[in-house]
């Protein structure tokens, strides 16, 4: 009897050492990128004042 | 040569990428970027405005990314070219590390993020700016001129005179001459900087088939405009401290560096046709890189000690 196409293993493609040490290298830095971004937009907002929150609805 | 064309023919088969933050950081051009960041630091120091320490800094890192982005979207576009000029073909995308359509969507999502963070930081005047100069460069010079007319360099050379107006519209929120004058500056010291380059360079650019001055009006002719937009660009550098925006002493400096740059020109207006090695035009290349930093710097040192005297914060 044929196995189901539910239970054939999902091909998936295996990363090679350099691949693998290419993406977390690119993650990283990603994850610094949002990081400084958010304190970016953290100290804009902080040197802009309350008056930045101040407009009309 | 259309958008599909290019992406289609360049697009090589799918795969992982093993490209790594640095390809991505190649990508911004650091080295063009750094002059960038400085020139648009002297115009938003240079405008006669308070400054948000906080505020200017986002300010120039926003602007210094929006260039990082035309960078990339430039390199994206000219991958062909790239791949078989030898100054250029260890770019990350001629090179294979990164596919075109990252450094597209790379250089299109830092645009965007650029002109909003200066937008917000500064004010939507110096975000605009910003913005034409990215489409500027990515666009009108990189798309339409540089494979079209060996004017290319003298009409894009505006795409990076804009930085200094960009910075003095993020502190002022508008134009003025004083920012018009830095931009003049850089305007017009681009054509003798890169036609220097492209003297020596003729080969490469000939191969690419990029219609440099060299290649399309021949070396003799390049020789003597090298020289008249030199005796242009001296004196306006002096204009600044003429017009009393600045003191004697940037004026000296200034006018120092146009004598230099001048005296290079007129080495490489001399050189001989049969003069191989160039060593004239690699000098004058040298000192154009010299003269373009030690003007603004210039007019920075005068900026700031201007206002340390007129604050009497030396006392």
């Amino acid at each position: 009897m044929a196995t189901p196409e539910r239970d054939k293993p999902v091909e998936t493609v295996e990363l090679t050492e350099k691949q693998r040490k290419a993406r977390r290298n690119r993650s990283v830095a990603i994850a610094i990128a949002l990081a400084a971004l958010v304190v970016i937009f953290y100290l804009v907002t902080l040197a802009k004042g309350p008056g930045m929150m101040n407009r009309p609805l | 040569m259309s958008i599909v064309e290019q992406t289609s023919v360049d697009a090589p088969e799918v795969g992982v990428s093993e490209a790594t933050a640095g390809d991505f950081l190649a990508l911004l051009k650091p080295r063009v970027m750094s002059l960038v960041v400085f020139t648009a630091l002297v115009g938003l120091v240079a405008a006669p405005v308070p400054l948000d320490p906080i505020l200017a800094s986002i300010s120039v890192l926003a602007i210094a990314v929006g260039a990082g982005a035309s960078g990339a979207l430039n390199m994206w576009y000219d991958a062909d070219i790239d791949r078989v000029m030898s100054r250029t073909a260890r770019r990350p995308v001629p090179a294979g590390r990164v596919q075109p359509g990252e450094a597209l969507g790379f250089g299109l999502f830092l645009s965007l993020l650029a002109v909003l963070t200066l937008g917000l930081a500064a004010n939507w005047l110096a975000a605009a700016v910003l913005a034409f100069t990215i489409f500027f460069y990515a666009v009108v010079y990189t798309m339409w001129l540089k494979r079209w007319t060996p004017q290319n360099i003298v009409i894009g050379g505006a795409a990076g005179a804009f930085p200094p107006v960009v910075g003095w519209a993020a502190a002022t929120g508008s134009l003025s001459l004083e920012s018009l004058i830095l931009f003049a500056i850089i305007f017009l010291w681009t054509p003798p900087h890169f036609w220097a380059l492209a003297l020596f360079k003729a080969g490469d650019y000939g191969r690419a088939g990029i219609p440099m001055m060299p290649n399309v009006a021949g070396e003799a002719s390049t020789r003597r405009q090298i020289f008249a937009y030199t005796l242009l660009v001296a004196p306006i550098g002096v204009l600044p401290w003429l017009l009393g925006y600045v003191s004697a002493g940037y004026g000296l400096v200034a006018a120092a560096l146009g004598a230099g740059f001048i005296y290079y020109a007129w080495g490489v207006l001399r050189m001989k046709p049969s003069d191989t090695a160039m060593a004239p035009a690699k000098q004058m290349f040298g000192f154009s890189l010299i003269y373009l930093f030690g003007i603004f710097a210039a007019y920075l040192v005068d900026v700031v000690a201007a206002r340390v005297l007129a604050s009497g914060a030396f006392l």
